[in-house]
């Protein structure tokens, strides 16, 4: 988590996932914290027409947006890499019942990784999620976020599809261990 | 810690008939396994969703079902055990406090479907006690069907966020199984409150 003074101001890519997210008609955002999504949690906290759901775990975000689908309303999870394991099993709703699922991943283990911790889970994160049928795409500029992410709602809400966006170590910079 | 929930008189398919008589326009939810199973018995309903996997998750379908519609009462139906695998998930139902939600733990102390190994549950942990450190508007531990009748007159209440754990006897009837296909179970759900597919 970051410190209150750097949440009050992110890079404009985080802004751009918000920005999507409500394109697409997301009413829920689901998330396990992470830095690098500061900026989308702290503007669905602010914002009416969004349920923000902290969740003690990411697996809850997988039956949580299956059942708001089933109420029809889209929803979207942001988590941390290391989350990406705690979904496996849950995945098989998606695959079984063809809910569309839309994930944002931040990155860890990936690049620059000062915790070697991390780099297990980080580097199994793309092909476990694959394993799972989930589609995978993965922005390391800012540029690409928001485009990518449209990309990625847009087959998961069109075609009731499981679909991640990467955000990767180099777009989200280093984690100062050191201050 | 020794096992304090054996020998409980009721019986689980009695209850869940009893949950789901007359009940309109509920929204329901299962867990997997044998709440599944007596949900199926009590009637077939195209709003009723069945878990087959995602153990853990029967919560959390039924929050973010809630949620979506405000305005619908929502029950989830699951075992002990699969919410147990989910615990977390009660302190993430307390934070949001839908006023729709009701969650019926069919409690027999044991994990039924993998050959009745003593659960959390039947080892002394009160999920009821959990729920309401949690923040549940409501809980209660029922132990008769009076206790049953009682939870189904809240259903339609909406005044908060309810959680009641319903002690049943270990027991294994005779399996009514619910479709397996998960879209068809899904788009027949949607379908039902008007949503079309994809």
């Amino acid at each position: 988590m970051s410190t209150e003074a750097e949440q009050t101001v992110g890079p404009d890519w985080q802004e751009d996932v918000f920005r999507v997210l409500k394109a697409h008609d997301v009413k829920h955002v689901v998330f396990v914290p992470d830095a690098g999504h500061s900026a989308a949690i702290r503007m669905s906290y602010a914002d009416p027409d969004i349920k923000a759901v902290v969740l003690t775990t990411e697996e809850e975000g997988i039956g949580y947006l299956a059942g708001a689908w089933l109420g029809g309303e889209r929803g979207a999870l942001l988590m941390q890499s290391s989350g990406v394991g705690n979904c496996i099993n849950t995945l098989a709703l998606q695959v079984c019942a063809g809910f569309p699922l839309l994930m944002v991943v931040t990155m860890r283990g990936d690049w620059a990784e000062f915790n070697a911790w991390q780099n297990p889970m980080g580097q199994a994160t793309e092909a476990s999620l694959n394993l799972m049928k989930v589609m995978t795409w993965r922005a390391d500029d800012p540029k690409d976020v928001a485009p990518l992410l449209h990309g990625a709602a847009t087959m998961a809400f069109n075609g009731d599809s499981s679909c991640a966006l990467l955000l990767g170590q180099r777009l989200i910079g280093e984690k100062k261990w050191v201050k | 810690m020794g096992q304090v929930s054996a020998n409980h008189a009721l019986c689980r398919r009695e209850v869940v008939e009893a949950l789901l008589a007359d009940r309109k326009d509920v929204l329901v939810v299962t867990g997997l396994g044998s709440a599944s199973y007596d949900v199926m018995a009590a009637g077939d309903n195209d709003l009723n969703y069945y878990l087959w996997a995602a153990m853990g998750s029967a919560i959390t379908v039924g929050l973010g079902l809630a949620n979506a519609q405000p305005d619908k009462s929502v029950v989830v139906i699951t075992g002990d055990g699969e919410l147990l695998m989910g615990f977390g998930a009660l302190a993430t139902v307390a934070l949001q406090k839908p006023a729709n939600l009701t969650i019926a733990v069919l409690d027999n102390g044991h994990f039924g479907e993998t050959g009745m190994q003593v659960s959390h549950a039947g080892f002394g942990i009160k999920l009821d006690q959990v729920a309401k450190t949690c923040g549940f508007s409501w809980t209660d531990e029922i132990r008769d069907m009076e206790g049953v009748h009682n939870l189904r007159e809240r259903f339609a209440t909406r005044d908060g966020v309810k959680l009641a754990t319903i002690k049943i006897k270990a027991e294994n009837p005779p399996r009514v199984l619910p479709p397996r296909d998960g879209h068809y179970v899904k788009n027949r759900f949607r379908a039902a409150l008007g949503f079309n597919p994809i």
